[in-house]
Formats: structure tokens, sequence, C-alpha cells
């Protein structure tokens, strides 16, 4: 498994457009974050400090950060994307094949990286919200400050999901940008099934629940945004918005039932296709 | 002897084109052999497979003694196919490396076997920066890194400069010298010519032939004659048992032997026969007309 790793992290690295996004893709969520936790003053006009909206409280910071921190996920998308699709056009899977890396292993070799990325930056975002966390939070009690550290599992299932999606369609297609293409595409398709089903059942309830079970979506509801809870913690009188944004058991277990469907789709169609 | 692979009734297909079709054959240990046939007949195809690229359609193949799977045994294997394939903006050492990774192979071995095709001073270049010659090289530097049994090479001259040929082949004649069993696949006939012992002739995904390259058509050599007597040299050599047939290009006259015939015995017969060659020289068929002769005639 470390061999593998090593292999696929030797092809990145020394890639300097990959290094670069993988790198943003670390650095940019941070820098979103510090920005935002310190006091910013517009020339004297007013101050703004988002810890004083309260959203670096445990427990909700959590779920802010994973949230925002997920947004990022497209740079590291785009190196999954195209560490498939460069193989293919430099020929250098089927090179790598005859040097005797079995098509299991090359699969696993891209998943890997993936869970090892999505782990690091799972762990980042971990430690750089506590630490925020400690610094604005009023509660720091032990119980508060570790409830709702679920939504950090969500975050990493999240991007494992969405990154074995990338590695499927760049399989799939063989080409990185048009793998983004199917992305956006399935997109779109998942809003259509959508809505024919709310059409066809007259009961956007149902449509929903469809709905969550699409892969796109699964994703998105693993972590529900929190703006509409931030303002709920604002007006606690107003109940009308009152939503379900915690992480449930089902939701993960879709996820990770997409993500193994994907990675064992990429390996059947590598499998069966002559290089 | 020892056999390394074994082909039996392997057919491939695309779609409705038979690539491959019913082919068996057996390559031992030690010898050079050259997989020859026009562009399409398979050759490439038949590689693929046995090295794990391509599905085969029906049919069976395996490595070495059939115990090992593929998976292993491709690392004893050392295959260069095409064109070389490796990350353009990694040096050369990198990509070695990253060979080395897959091989499970020390990476002591890199530095040697950049010596023996002469790049050890460009290692730290990109390989974007090469020479198609170069990467071809660096390609067979790759291939020789787990010191394999068996070196495979497919059209390995393709492309290449008559200088860059030349040195592929000095190359891969040092190899051979080692005792490594080598396959080469190439359409080039003379390539074969020079480095193989042994041939396997396709076409259309057909073997034709498979055995020694000196024996591959069943010949005798033929006489190339001239005389002043044109008309009644011909009408002597149609009368004779030992002439299977004869051609006519302007003054040459080319005549195929049946049996064994020595240039003198010939001569002799010519000369009791009132004829006077003025030209008379024995050959035997180059593999480029021995293969055009097997290719025209099935």
């Amino acid at each position: 498994m470390l061999r593998l790793i090593q292999l696929e992290l030797q092809k990145l690295w020394l890639n300097r457009a990959s290094r670069v996004l993988i790198i943003i893709s670390f650095i940019l969520p941070f820098t979103v974050l510090i920005l935002s936790s310190i006091k910013i003053n517009f020339f004297g006009f007013f101050t703004l400090e988002l810890g004083e909206l309260g959203i670096f409280n445990f427990p909700i910071i959590w779920h802010i950060t994973t949230f925002f921190a997920a947004q990022f996920k497209f740079f590291f998308a785009i190196v999954v994307v195209s560490m498939i699709g460069n193989e293919y056009s430099n020929k250098t899977l089927k090179q790598n094949l005859i040097d005797g890396l079995s098509k299991k292993e090359f699969i696993l070799s891209k998943f890997y990286t993936i869970v090892f990325f999505s782990l690091c930056a799972t762990i980042l975002i971990g430690l750089a919200t506590f630490t925020i966390g400690m610094y604005y939070s009023s509660y720091t009690e032990a119980n508060i400050i570790f409830r709702e550290s679920e939504f950090l599992l969500a975050y990493f299932v999240k991007l494992v999901g969405f990154f074995s999606l990338c590695l499927f369609l760049g399989m799939l297609v063989k080409r990185s940008a048009f793998a983004l293409g199917f992305l956006f595409i399935l997109y779109i398709l998942e809003w259509i099934i959508f809505g024919l089903v709310s059409w066809q059942a007259d009961s956007l309830d149902i449509a929903f629940n469809v709905k969550q079970f699409f892969p796109l979506e699964s994703m998105w509801n693993l972590i529900n945004q929190p703006m509409q809870r931030v303002v709920m913690t604002k007006f606690p009188d107003k109940t009308d918005i009152m939503y379900d944004y915690a992480v449930h058991w089902y939701e993960v277990a879709i996820v990770l039932g997409w993500t193994a469907i994907f990675i064992f789709s990429s390996y059947r169609i590598l499998k069966k296709r002559d290089l | 002897m020892e056999p390394i692979l074994t082909i039996n009734n392997l057919t491939k297909k695309f779609g409705y084109l038979t690539a491959v079709k019913n082919l068996s054959f057996t390559i031992h240990k030690g010898n050079v052999y050259g997989i020859l046939g026009p562009n399409g007949s398979g050759k490439s195809t038949t590689l693929g497979i046995v090295l794990n690229v391509v599905n085969k359609t029906q049919g069976d193949f395996h490595w070495f003694d059939g115990n090992t799977s593929t998976h292993d045994a491709l690392k004893h294997v050392g295959a260069i196919i095409e064109r070389p394939n490796f990350y353009s903006y990694m040096t050369a050492e990198q990509n070695l490396k990253l060979v080395c990774k897959i091989k499970g192979v020390d990476h002591s071995k890199i530095n040697e076997k950049l010596e023996v095709v002469g790049l050890l001073d460009r290692k730290d270049h990109k390989f974007r920066t090469y020479s198609l010659g170069m990467k071809q090289r660096l390609a067979i530097a790759s291939a020789l890194l787990n010191d394999p049994e068996i070196l495979i090479l497919d059209e390995p001259t393709n492309g290449l400069d008559p200088q860059g040929i030349h040195q592929i082949r000095e190359i891969i004649k040092g190899i051979a010298a080692n005792g490594t069993t080598i396959l080469l696949a190439s359409h080039l006939l003379d390539e074969v010519e020079k480095v193989c012992t042994h041939v396997v002739v396709l076409r259309k995904g057909e073997k034709l032939y498979s055995g020694r390259v000196d024996e591959m058509i069943n010949s005798h050599g033929f006489f190339e004659l001239k005389a002043e007597k044109h008309q009644e040299l011909l009408t002597v050599l149609e009368a004779h048992s030992n002439i299977e047939k004869v051609k006519e290009e302007g003054e040459l006259i080319t005549a195929f032997l049946n049996e064994p015939m020595s240039a003198a015995d010939f001569n002799k017969v010519m000369f009791e026969k009132g004829i006077l060659l003025s030209h008379l020289v024995k050959r035997k068929e180059s593999l480029e007309e021995q293969f055009l002769q097997l290719t025209d005639h099935q």
C-alpha cells in the first residue's frame, strides 16, 4: 500500500501543474479561514469581525469550517481527473502495466492517494478549526468542543466520495477536460430527474427523498449549508426556518456506497479496456 | 530447452476484425526471436495480450513453466512497445526510479543501465528534452532494470535516423550476447535477418511460419545466368530435371532449383550441352524474398 501511494505521489509531486494545484487546495481554505477569523478594519469606517457573529463558537464552528473548506475541493478534483487523463494521453498507463503494475494496483494507487489526500485535508481542517475555536469560542468544555465533530468525518467521506467520482469519470472518458464537463452534466441531470420526479409524483418530499440517493446530492447532504443555522442561532424564536443539518449515518452510508461503486466500476472499465 | 512463453490457439477479435487468429508458438530460452509481418498483421496485438494490456478473446498463454501469474511473470520481463512512454516532466533518473518502484527493484541498477545505453551523462535532463533516439534508448534501459529473462521489443527502430537505428541494433546485439532471450517484432526484414535466429511470420493475424530463420523456406537456392546462346539456354533449362522454374528478366535468367546442386556441377552440365555461360551466380533467397514468397502464396 505504501509503495502504491509513493508511486502516485511521485507522479503528482514532480508535475508542476498538479503540485501547484495541490498546494492551492491546501493553502486556500486556510487563508480564507484565517482571514475571516481576524479583525478587518475597513479604513476606520467599521470593523468586520466574523468572530463576533458567534460562528466561531463550538460546536457550530465544525459545521461552518467543514462546509466552506469543502467548497475548495474542486482544485484537487482537477488534479484527480488530470492524473487519469495524463496517464492515458501519455500512454504511461500502458507502460505502467507492462512494467508489471496490475490493473488493480493501478486503480488502488489512485484510490489510496485520494484517501491519503482527504485524510490530510481533514486533519488540517480539524486542527485549524480546533485552534480558531479555542481562541474565539465562549464555551471551552470538552463535551461542547467535540460535540458535532462528526462533521469532520462527514468532510472526509465527502472528499473521498467526490474524488472517487472524479476518478471514475476520468477513467470513463480518458480526457480531463471532458471528465470535468461530465461532472457538470451529472449535476444538471440530477436536477432534471428531480424535476421529473416532483412533477410526476406531485410532491417535493418524494422528489427530495429520491434525490438524496444521487451521487452529487448525497455528497452535498453530508454537510448541509450552515447559513440558515447561523440565522437560527440569532433568532431562536423563528421556528419556521428550522431544518435538519445533522450528519446522519444513512447519509454517510449512501456516499460510501457510491464510493465503492465508483472505484469498482473504474476497475471494471480498466479491466475490460484494450490499451 | 526451457520455455519462456507458450501461446496456444490465441485469438483476438476487435468487433468484426480478427486481429490474431488461432496463433500458437513457443519461445525458448536463449534464442533471439523475430515476429515478422506487414503492418496490421497482429504483431503488436499479440505482444499486447501476453503483456496484459490487451484482453484475449480466446485461447491462452502462459509465461515460464505456467505456474507464475502473468502479473508476477511481468516482473521478470522487460518490454518496450511502439514508442517510448514516459512522464515528460520527469528526468530520466526520476522516470527510472518510478519503474524501479513498480518492478520492485533497487535503485542501484539505474546508473548501470543508463551506462549500457549511453545516457548516463543526460540522466538529470527532463524526458521531454530528449531526441527520439535517446527516448528509445531510455526505454531500453528501463526495460533492462530488472535484468529480465526476456526482452520484448516492438519495432524498436521505428522512426529513428540511420545512426539511431545502428545504435539500437548494437545495444540489442550486446544484450543478446549476454544470453538474454529477445523477442523482436518488426516489419523490417533486414533487421530481423541481422539480429534473429528464429522467426514467426504473421499475416492478417495468422501464423505462416515459425522456426529457424535459415530454414524458413524449403529452398535449395537459385542460379543467376547469362549466356550468348540465350534461347538455347532456356530450352535446356526447361528440360532439366533439377530446375523447378525459370524466370527471365532481360538478359538475366534465374533458374530455381528443386534439388541441391552445386554451381560447378551445373556449369559442367551446361558445358556438355555446348552452352558457355558468361555469368553464373548461385544464391539463396534473402529473407525479404522468402518473406514475400511466403506471404504471397497463401
